[in-house]
């Protein structure tokens, strides 16, 4: 059973991780969240990210949400912003390419090309 | 939509979109007269009457990247599958209230699904919104108030991946809690 004391401990720990964290990483994943992703399967896409990147211990890439990116057709669709503000729009995902885009583009730096937007749309 | 959590993830990015500070969520059965409520509450910016009459329809919606919005039109038709109905009530720039009452017992009522998971995605990324969560089932009674545990977090942010892992796992071990488990089955 959980009780709210136990966050105390969490919150210790939680400090910590905010300390060691460098600043200097500005790339974002963001999720297409709206009613069109939703039910396509954007949740468990966005959970894989998340969990993903905890087990590699990266820390400096945020995960967010967003609404309707305008092509519900290819739901659920990812976009990874890099710090210099390129963009690549992934779609069509699940939990197997969620992985593979953590592995080969976050880890890597190598776009899965196969997977963006572009190579649908051809 | 497969499940209760993903309408209620759906539906609550409306209270986000209107701006709202403070949004309320009350999931509660009631045996006796074969009920399941989900409610969700708003200080958003409401919507005045007009496109309140229009808001059921699915060619209505406030987005510019496309002309339909599907979110409750599909959750009427959820409830309405059971037996139950779903009420919106709103007053501009005061807030909204979404009120969805579908039959416990009927065949056609989807399960409540993870609802630990959409609070995970909604507080991830928009920690600073007081959600207040509340699982009511006859005298069985669990709260989450996003408003009291900033207070305890001594300045962490509630997205900070390991406080909303612990969000996670708690709503759900308290909705089997409250609940027992049944929801998520078909009741005989």
């Amino acid at each position: 059973m959980k009780s709210l004391a136990d966050l105390d401990a969490i919150r210790t720990k939680a400090k910590q991780d905010m300390a060691a964290r460098s600043e200097a990483g500005a790339r974002r994943i963001v999720v297409g969240m709206a009613t069109c992703g939703i039910a396509a399967g954007a949740r468990p896409v966005m959970n894989t990210l998340v969990e993903e990147l905890r087990t590699r211990s990266i820390n400096d890439v945020a995960v967010t949400m967003t609404g309707c990116i305008g092509v519900c057709r290819l739901e659920p669709i990812i976009e990874v912003f890099e710090a210099n503000g390129d963009k690549v729009t992934y779609v069509k995902m699940d939990s197997a390419k969620a992985k593979r885009v953590v592995t080969e583009h976050i880890v890597n730096g190598q776009i899965c090309q196969d997977l963006t937007i572009g190579a649908y749309e051809k | 939509m497969r499940d209760i959590s993903l309408h209620l993830l759906d539906i609550i990015q409306n209270s986000v979109k209107a701006g709202a500070t403070s949004i309320k969520v009350i999931i509660s059965t009631d045996r006796g007269k074969d009920r399941l409520t989900v409610s969700v509450e708003d200080n958003g910016c409401g919507m005045d009457a007009a496109f309140l009459q229009k808001v059921m329809d699915p060619f209505t919606t406030t987005r510019t990247t496309r002309k339909v919005g599907m979110g409750i039109p599909l959750l009427k038709e959820s409830c309405e599958i059971t037996g139950g109905n779903l009420v919106i009530s709103s007053t501009k720039g005061v807030g909204t209230a979404l009120e969805a009452d579908f039959i416990l017992s009927s065949i056609d009522r989807i399960p409540i699904g993870n609802i630990g998971d959409t609070f995970f995605g909604l507080i991830l990324d928009r920690p600073d919104i007081n959600y207040r969560l509340s699982f009511i089932n006859g005298e069985n009674l669990f709260v989450l108030d996003c408003e009291e545990l900033r207070n305890k977090m001594d300045g962490v942010s509630l997205n900070e991946l390991s406080i909303c892992t612990w969000i996670k796992e708690w709503i759900e071990e308290e909705k089997k809690n409250i609940f027992g488990g049944i929801l998520d089955e078909i009741i005989s």
